[in-house]
This record gives C-alpha cells, sequence and structure tokens, in this order.
C-alpha cells in the first residue's frame, strides 16, 4: 500500500494556521475598505456641500462673474474668476523663475557635478522641500516684501511677485529631485553613442540626454505645478490677499487655496457663502487632481521607454 | 570652434550658478531664521507657557500641542495606511476596482491640503459633531497623509522580489506567513520611511488645523482629544499676521519656527537614515 | 508502466488570458522516478510544473481545465488545502531564490512553521537536509552567515535543501542547472539521482544531455502539447515521432 500525503491525520496546529490566515485576510480587508471608504468619504462630502451651491442658481455667476463679495449685506456676489485669475498668474510666475533654474540645476546635478557636490546639494534639496510652507510664508512676509518693495518701489508690499518668488523656491525641490532622477536614468548607452560620434559634453546633453529625458522633466514640472496651484499658506502671507482683477505682478492678489483659509473660519454653517467655499474646494481639487493625472500619465509613458 | 567653447562655459556656468542658487537659497532662510531665533531658545521658552499676549514666556503648549497631533495623526493614519498596502499590493485580486483604487490614492496625494481642511471643518467638526478639537485635525490630517502613505507603502511592498513569495509560498508557507516572515521585513523599512516623511509634512501643514481645532490663544493645556490646542505652525501663522503688536511678538515667532523646523528636520533624519542603513543591508 | 503513478494529467488545458499554454495534456509520471521535461523554449513546461504544486494560483490571469491527480487526489479540488499541498510538493525554482536570512534559517523556516519548533530536531533536520545537498562540508562553519553571500550553485544546492526539509513525496525543479558551471551542476545531477531513491522528481531541462543522464523517463513538449513521453532511454535511442527526434538531434528551428 502506498503512503497516503492527504489523509494523513489532521492535526490541529494546521487547522490554526489556516484559520489565522483567514482571519488576518478579513482584517486586512477591513483595513483596506476602511482607508478606501475614508477616501471616497471625502469626495462624497466635498460634492455634496459644493453642489447645493451650483444648484441654488448661482451656478454661471460662480464661473464668469468677476466680483467676489460674499460678505455683501444686499448683493453677495460669488465670482471665482478674481480668484482663478490670481492662481493662474501666480503659479504662473512661478513657473516662469522655477523651471530654468530647475531643469539647469537637474542636469548639472545629473551630468557635471562632482559626485561630491552631488551628494552636499542633494540633502540640502531635501531639506528645502522639508521646510513647512508657513515658514516659507513668515519670509516672505517679513523679509522677501521688503525686497521686492526696495527694488521695485511696488504699491503693495505684499503682492503677486512675492508670492510667485517663494512658491518658485518651494516647487524647486520637487522639479530638481524627479528631474535629476530622469536625466540619470537616461541609459548610459545612449550618452557613449553620442559621445562616440564625437559631440561634445554639452552637445551630448543637449541634443540626447535632456530630450531622452523630456518627459519626466515634464512630469516633474507638472507635479511642481500641482504644488504651487495647491499651496496655502504662503500665498495667504505673501500676495496680499486682495479679490480683485489684476495682471499687475506688483499688485495685490487672492488665489482660490486662500480664499478658503480666510473664510472659512467665520462662515455660518450652511449658508449659501459656506456651500461657495465648497463650491471653490470642488474647483480647486478637480484642478489639482487634473493636473496630478496627467503628470501621472506622462511619467508613466517615460518609465516605460526606460 | 572658439566661440562653441567659450559658449560651453558659458552655459556651464549658467547650470553652476542654478546649483548655487539652491545653496544660497537655503543659507539665506537659514540665516535669518537662527539670527532671528536663537538667542531667544531656551529651557523656560521651550517649558512656559506664553505671557503677555505672546509677547513673553514660552511655547510649551504649541510644541506639545504638535506632537500630541502628530502622535494622534500617526495612531490612525499609520496603521490604516500601511495595512491597506499591504491588502492592495498581497492579497487584492488585480482588476477594474483595485486599479481605481491605486488611481485615486496616487492622485489623492496631490490633493491641497486646505481641500482637506475644509472637507474636516464640515465632517469631523460639524457633521460628526466632534467640534474643533485635537481629534479633528488629527482625522483631518490623517486623511491628508493616508494616500501618501498608502503610495509609498506599496512601492516598498513591490520592491520585494516575486521569486521570494514563490519560494516561501512553494514551501508551503500560507499567503500571511510569506507575507509576514518574507515580505515585511524587508518592505518594513521603506513603508516607515516615507510614512515618516509624510508625517513631517503633517507637522508642519498649517491649512487643514485652521479651521478643524487650533486655538490662537489658550491659557490651558488640551484636557482631552476633544479639546481645543495651539500648535506651532498655526501660531506662528497667526502670530505674524494678526498680532496687534508684530514687532514685539516676532521674537517669539522666529523661536517657534526654529523650534518647528527642528522637529520636522529630526523626523526626516530619521527617515533619512532608516532608508540609507537598510538600503546598505539589503540589495537583491 | 509497472511502476506505480505519482501525478497523473487529465485533460489537462491552462491559459494565460486568452493564450492557450497547455493543450490536453495526459501523462502519468512514475513515483520515485526522475522525469525529465523537455522541449523548446516557451512551450509550457514551466507552466506545467507550476500546476503540480499549484504555484500558477498565484498568476491571476490563468485559467486551469482538467484534473491533476496527486496520489489518486484531484490537487485542483475545491477542498484541497494549497498550503498542504506545497508542503508535500516541494519546487527548486530556476534563479536560486534563498531568503535573505541565514544559512540555519533557510532550512529551519518551513520546517518550524509545519510545527516543529524543538531547537534540537531543527538542528538535526537542517544538518541532515544539508548533507542530503551535498552542501553541509561547505557551508557547516558558518551556518549564520547570509544566504545571499553563499555562490550561486551553493545557493541551488541551499534551495534543494530547503526543499528537502519539510520531507515532500516530490520535488519540482525548473531548469535548477541553468545559472550554473559545470561543476556545480555535476553535483546537482548526483544530488538528483541521489534524490530519486526516495523521492519522485520531475525536472525540466534545456540541456538534452541532462536529461539523458539523470532521468528515468522523459516527457517532449512542444506548444503546449506533451508530444512523447516515455522511457528516457526509449525517447534518446528511438523516438517514435519525427519533431522529437528534430529536436532531440538539434535539427530545430
Ligand atoms: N505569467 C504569464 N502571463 C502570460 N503568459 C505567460 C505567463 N507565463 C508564461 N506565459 C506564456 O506561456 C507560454 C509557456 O511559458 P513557459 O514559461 O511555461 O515556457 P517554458 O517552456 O518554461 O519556456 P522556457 O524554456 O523559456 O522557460 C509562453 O508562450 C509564455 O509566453
Ligand atoms: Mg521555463
Amino acid at each position: 500500500m502506498k503512503f497516503d500525503l492527504f489523509t494523513l491525520k489532521k492535526y490541529d496546529y494546521k487547522k490554526i494556521r489556516n484559520l489565522k490566515d483567514n482571519a488576518i485576510r478579513k482584517i486586512l480587508f477591513g483595513f483596506g475598505a476602511t482607508a478606501v471608504i475614508f477616501i471616497i468619504i471625502i469626495l462624497v462630502f466635498l460634492l455634496i456641500e459644493g453642489l447645493p451651491f451650483f444648484l441654488e442658481g448661482d451656478g454661471i455667476d460662480f464661473f464668469t462673474g468677476d466680483v467676489w463679495d460674499p460678505s455683501s449685506p444686499n448683493t453677495p456676489r460669488y465670482g471665482i474668476l478674481p480668484m482663478v485669475l490670481g492662481t493662474f498668474l501666480v503659479t504662473l510666475g512661478a513657473i516662469v523663475i522655477a523651471v530654468p533654474i530647475g531643469i539647469g540645476c537637474s542636469i548639472y546635478l545629473a551630468e557635471i557635478a562632482h559626485p561630491k557636490i552631488r551628494e552636499t546639494l542633494k540633502p540640502i534639496i531635501e531639506i528645502l522641500a522639508g521646510i513647512p510652507s508657513v515658514v516659507y510664508g513668515f519670509f516672505a512676509l517679513i523679509i522677501l516684501s521688503t525686497w521686492i518693495d526696495d527694488f521695485f518701489n511696488s504699491t503693495t508690499k505684499l503682492n503677486a511677485l512675492t508670492g510667485s518668488i517663494m512658491l518658485a523656491i518651494m516647487m524647486l525641490p520637487i522639479i530638481i529631485s524627479l528631474s535629476e532622477d530622469a536625466i540619470r536614468s537616461v541609459p548610459q548607452e545612449m550618452k557613449e553613442a553620442s559621445l562616440a560620434l564625437g559631440l561634445s559634453k554639452w552637445d551630448t546633453i543637449r541634443g540626447v540626454v535632456v530630450p531622452a529625458a523630456l518627459s519626466g522633466i515634464t512630469a516633474a514640472i507638472i507635479l511642481g505645478v500641482a504644488r504651487a496651484i495647491g499651496e496655502t499658506m504662503t500665498v495667504l502671507m505673501a500676495t496680499g490677499n486682495a479679490p480683485v482683477i489684476s495682471f499687475d505682478m506688483l499688485s495685490s492678489m487672492r488665489t482660490m487655496t486662500a480664499t478658503i483659509a480666510i473664510e472659512m473660519g467665520e462662515v455660518p454653517f450652511g449658508s449659501t457663502h459656506y456651500h461657495s467655499l465648497f463650491a471653490v474646494g470642488i474647483v480647486l481639487f478637480a484642478i489639482t487632481f487634473i493636473v496630478n493625472f496627467i503628470a501621472d500619465r506622462v511619467m508613466k509613458r517615460f518609465r516605460e521607454k526606460y | 570652434m572658439k566661440w562653441k567653447t567659450i559658449k560651453e562655459h558659458i552655459i556651464y556656468s549658467l547650470l553652476r550658478l542654478s546649483g548655487l542658487f539652491i545653496v544660497c537659497t537655503l543659507a539665506i532662510l537659514l540665516f535669518y531664521i537662527l539670527s532671528g531665533g536663537i538667542g531667544k531658545i531656551s529651557w523656560e521658552f521651550l517649558t512656559n507657557f506664553p505671557t503677555n499676549g505672546m509677547m513673553s514666556g514660552g511655547i510649551f503648549p504649541m510644541i506639545l500641542g504638535t506632537l500630541s497631533l502628530m502622535t494622534l495623526t500617526m495612531l490612525i493614519a499609520l496603521p490604516l495606511g500601511i495595512f491597506s498596502a499591504i491588502y492592495l499590493v498581497e492579497y487584492a485580486k488585480p482588476g477594474r476596482f483595485t486599479n481605481a483604487i491605486r488611481l485615486a490614492v496616487h492622485n489623492l496625494a496631490g490633493v491641497p491640503s486646505i481641500v482637506y481642511g475644509l472637507v474636516g471643518l464640515g465632517l469631523f467638526v460639524v457633521f460628526l459633531g466632534l467640534g474643533l478639537s485635537l481629534v479633528s485635525a488629527a482625522l483631518t490630517l490623517a486623511i491628508m497623509v493616508l494616500p501618501i502613505i498608502i503610495a509609498s507603502s506599496q512601492e516598498a511592498l513591490r520592491a520585494v522580489p516575486q521569486n521570494i513569495r514563490e519560494g516561501a509560498l512553494a514551501l508551503g508557507s500560507t499567503k500571511w506567513e510569506t507575507t509576514c516572515h518574507h515580505v515585511l521585513p524587508y518592505a518594513l523599512p521603506g513603508m516607515l520611511t516615507g510614512s515618516i516623511l509624510a508625517l513631517s509634512r503633517a507637522a508642519g501643514e498649517t491649512a487643514p488645523i485652521i479651521m478643524t481645532g487650533a486655538a490662537f490663544y489658550m491659557t490651558h493645556l488640551p484636557s482631552s482629544i476633544f479639546d481645543e490646542f495651539m500648535a506651532l505652525p498655526y501660531s506662528i501663522y497667526t502670530l505674524a499676521t494678526q498680532s496687534s503688536n508684530a514687532e514685539a511678538t516676532r521674537p517669539t515667532v522666529f523661536g517657534a519656527i526654529l523650534v518647528l523646523l527642528l522637529i520636522v528636520l529630526c523626523m526626516n533624519l530619521v527617515a533619512i537614515i532608516v532608508r540609507n542603513y537598510y538600503r546598505r543591508k539589503y540589495r537583491w | 508502466m509497472s511502476e506505480d503513478i505519482e501525478i497523473e494529467t487529465r485533460n489537462l488545458s491552462l491559459w494565460y488570458g486568452d493564450k492557450q499554454a497547455l493543450k490536453n495534456i495526459d501523462m502519468k509520471i512514475p513515483e520515485e522516478k526522475v522525469t525529465a521535461i523537455i522541449g523548446p523554449s516557451g512551450c509550457g513546461k514551466s507552466t506545467l510544473i507550476r500546476c503540480f504544486n499549484r504555484m500558477n494560483d498565484i498568476i491571476e490571469i490563468c485559467r486551469v481545465k482538467g484534473n491533476i491527480l496527486i496520489d489518486g487526489k484531484d490537487i485542483y479540488d475545491k477542498t484541497m488545502d494549497v498550503v498542504e499541498l506545497r508542503k508535500n510538493v516541494g519546487m527548486v525554482f530556476q534563479k536560486p531564490n534563498p531568503f535573505p536570512k541565514s544559512i540555519y534559517e533557510n532550512i529551519a523556516y518551513a520546517t518550524r512553521i509545519h510545527g516543529i519548533k524543538n531547537k534540537k530536531k531543527l538542528n538535526e533536520i537542517v544538518e541532515k537536509c544539508l548533507k542530503q545537498a551535498f552542501l553541509w562540508d561547505e557551508v557547516k562553519d558558518r551556518l549564520d552567515g547570509s544566504a545571499r553571500s553563499l555562490s550561486g550553485g551553493q545557493q541551488q544546492r541551499l534551495c534543494i535543501a530547503r526543499a528537502l526539509a519539510i520531507e515532500p513525496k516530490i520535488i519540482l525543479m525548473d531548469e535548477p542547472c541553468s545559472a550554473l558551471d559545470p561543476i556545480a551542476t555535476a553535483k546537482i545531477e548526483e544530488l538528483i539521482r541521489y534524490l530519486s531513491e526516495k523521492y519522485t522528481v520531475v525536472i525540466v531541462t534545456h540541456n538534452m544531455q541532462q536529461a539523458a543522464r539523470v532521468s528515468d523517463y522523459t516527457a517532449y513538449m512542444y506548444i503546449g502539447e506533451v508530444i512523447e513521453f516515455g522511457k528516457t532511454k526509449q525517447i534518446f535511442e528511438n523516438p517514435s515521432e519525427e519533431n522529437t527526434e528534430n529536436y532531440i538531434t538539434g535539427r530545430f528551428g
């Protein structure tokens, strides 16, 4: 008679192991589900609190109105345009400053800098990334604004330019570290092939390395932009917060994030004003979600390439 | 030919300059913060209550508030984030649903903190009736860092090679034994690194706690997690922008900034040490 | 075949998504013999032996139809305890995959999770398995050393010792020598011969000489089908199918 594997006496130890395995699977599922529910609740709640505002008939004025004056006793106006413009201009300013420096610095780190310099620069960038935004905001408020004031003789001490510069500095760590990763992941063979053709190092960087890493660099920039759009404290403390339409970078502006931060504390729960802030939140959420999504896609394409 | 080398020299100098810019930025920031705040740091400053409209005295309640907020946030977010990452990577069957979750988690990591604050106010403070409190703020921050913790934990788990799992399963380990004995030990450092970094971001966050429980001034320490609290970032903000006597409170602000920076940088440092230590230890 | 049958597949088919990787496989693998599976790359050899311990379960898109009987019991039956199955059907992988723990722990691990916690007993088992795998002399002084610091051949023998420690009835080997040099390969082949006295061994190999040297039976596979299965001697000396002959003699695209 053969030795039968599967009718061996079932010792309890085995049963306990199986029970434990199943129990843990269920517990882990519970945790996963809770986390997901948490995340979904956020979205649902944002929509529940924001949508009534659109439905109450203010929806069109919300997107086209150029006046934000919710606390006016007679005719409160809820036009988001000034804030969208504020966010847009401040972010644009930050991009103009941060992108060239960021790309330059990442090329320098990845291709030119001596390993020792790179090893000292990288922690510096990590520290910059770790500094809380309220500290940047404070710096903008106390120090940067006086410099700007002295230099440009601006009418208001706190203005869009101050915010842009500060945001640029906050974007830089993201742009640099992600772009550097992208540049460094360009295969060595590609560079060697180019150098072997007699191209100079700079021609190789410009003609081979950067184009090859371009989608990665793009994703890095987009992620930096997402950070800038969503940043609250820095702009709140730096840009002066006047909700008016203006294209002058030296004038005071107010972003969507700052609006929520300023007004949320004082609105009565359930009022139109309250819901309007959730509507701003939805817009903000949608914009950053889309921007992040795009960055994710671009990054994925880059990763697939290498 | 000559012009070309000159041009390259100029370009190289510009690139170097951009590197220098970063160094200078940090140097300037640190210079102002250190020169403004270092004189303020003393045992009394760290352990006393503020007095005289926060122009003098210490910042003890703010430090304690930030630390307890952090602890509470960690207690909520860490198990939730780490265990759900384990579930998503090791247990969940790939499919549309899992993919949707993965996508959501990934993209929610970039949602502005102020949006979380907004929802935290509506949901925890008002709707669930937790009021302006430590627990409301901690829940808000926890939800904010959850996607980041999940995303970085997933990454750490996926870095463990599949053949280790196969080896364990082929020996007759159960799923959990495989995960617990052969995946977690190697993924945990990575998971912790990501989590600590996420929490250090949360420690410096101001926007979400403005509306969910941080108080401008309190004469007592929070009596329970349902009490309001003072926190370093919020105090920095209010003292800098809303103080009736901005000049007089400035040293306190600088001191508070220095302490906050120390807390945040220490957390970063711990994360970096954990990461470097284990990176050297395990190579696949 | 006169021997007792250890593994029997009945009309076994397998799909990865829409792609069929195994087609109606019927074979009877005898007990306490070495059975080699040969065939061109991608023909489904790994896929087939990964069915025998249901390792394919962890590939989500994988679907199986048909039956596999081990000792007369259908392993794809709903009541089958996969963990118990894998305890009885050991596996050695193509690439050595020791756990990043000590040499000792690599072997003691599975024994321990299967219920043996006695330190003395564990020591005995570790020593016995390492000796069986011809590794004992090389590592006896550094049992606490990291398994990952061993050479590739040593790692692979450690993986074999690891599989022996849970006293399986069957050992599956998927190209166990493909990452090894000739000397290490010779050692493992010797080990396989020796194992066949007590275990049923199923080995996938690309090396025709190896199949001829170590196996009692050989199955030749081609694009998901078992073309020919029989005594090794007969397959190599007198194949009944032209396809088999072409492959064995190297006249193959
Ligand atoms: N996880 C998978 N998903 C999809 N298709 C797979 C997967 N694994 C294997 N296949 C496909 O199944 C077929 C058989 O693969 P298998 O690995 O069994 O071949 P093999 O005979 O072991 O080849 P080799 O000798 O190269 O190891 C191949 O066409 C392969 O592409
Ligand atoms: Mg194979």
